[in-house]
């Protein structure tokens, strides 16, 4: 099942699969680390749910929801990603 | 006068403007905030009686030009013609650094890759293998901790060899995939007036992704060039 990023549940791990954005966004995400076959783990949600923090690649990046739609995730069933 | 001019560049929080001030005896401001180091800071040391000035670039994920700090620390890599850059990263979140690593390695051979954090990563069972890493990406690896002021003589001693030719680099080359590789090759044919100082390849490559920054960069170094 492949769900976008914002909807990966705090606590949950996924696989990048696609990174829809365009332009400077695409480039932005790319150079964050976010390509396809990255791992992402759900950190926590702020008080509205936008932004929502990610651990990617070692490091904790906050993403608007508008960002993080354009991304799809494969999700982890068994959620096993150390911090 | 100096005899030699060197970048240092690197990730945000990767301790690039503490190696700065380690090696300068500057007092730079430390601190974790966004845009820190937007204006560039110069400073100077001297290492086997020769004079080299540092120049603190902002920190940047990227030199791919979509922020001011971005097309500083860009600009200066590029066009100010610095005789080496050392590139700062985190030893704890490597695979992140190596982007811009590799980035300042598509512009410039020069580099000395300063693997700083090196305590953090330890204490994270984070073990980084820094003879390989340098193997793999044809540039010296120096690891530091430069809150302490461990590697920085080494650090000196890397650049110091590297200026005065006595290292040769072999930076490790990005393929892209033929039909790419092809529009470069069209690309640098055409790009022959540019001054030597410049990498056509990556102008190329930056001309194919539609970087419009670029042009007004290059306009601004053949004006200075012919003039």
């Amino acid at each position: 099942m492949i769900i976008s990023l914002d909807q990966l549940p705090v606590g949950e791990s996924g696989i990048v699969t696609v990174i829809d954005a365009h332009g400077l966004t695409r480039r932005r995400l790319l150079d964050l680390g976010l390509v396809p076959g990255t791992v992402v783990k759900t950190i926590r949600k702020s008080p509205a749910g936008d932004p929502i923090a990610y651990l990617i690649r070692g490091s904790i990046v906050a993403l608007r929801v508008n960002d993080s739609k354009q991304i799809s995730i494969k999700p982890f069933s068994e959620v096993a990603i150390n911090e | 006068m100096s005899d030699y001019l060197i970048s240092l560049a690197g990730n945000p929080n990767t301790g690039k403007s503490t190696v700065f001030n380690r090696l300068t005896g500057l007092k730079q401001h430390t601190g974790n905030w966004p845009g820190k180091t937007v204006l560039q800071a110069w400073g100077f040391y001297r290492y086997q009686n020769e004079q080299y000035t540092l120049v603190d670039l902002p920190g940047t994920y990227s030199l791919l030009a979509h922020s001011p700090e971005e097309q500083v620390a860009r600009d200066f890599i590029c066009f100010g013609q610095p005789d080496a850059t050392v590139v700062v990263v985190d030893a704890t979140s490597l695979e992140r650094n190596l982007n811009l690593v590799l980035q300042v390695l598509e512009i410039t051979s020069q580099v000395v890759v300063c693997l700083n954090l090196v305590d953090e990563a330890k204490r994270k069972n984070i073990q980084v293998n820094a003879a390989k890493l340098g193997d793999e990406l044809g540039v010296p690896v120096v690891e530091t901790v430069a809150r302490r002021g461990i590697g920085l003589k080494e650090l000196q001693e890397q650049i110091h060899l590297l200026v005065h030719g006595k290292i040769k680099t072999n930076p490790l080359k990005i393929h892209y995939p033929p039909e790419l590789e092809n529009k470069i090759s069209d690309l640098i044919k055409q790009l022959h007036y540019l001054p030597e100082s410049l990498n056509k390849r990556w102008v190329a490559l930056r001309l194919l992704e539609g970087d419009q920054s670029i042009l007004r960069g290059i306009q601004e170094v053949t004006r200075l060039a012919f003039s």
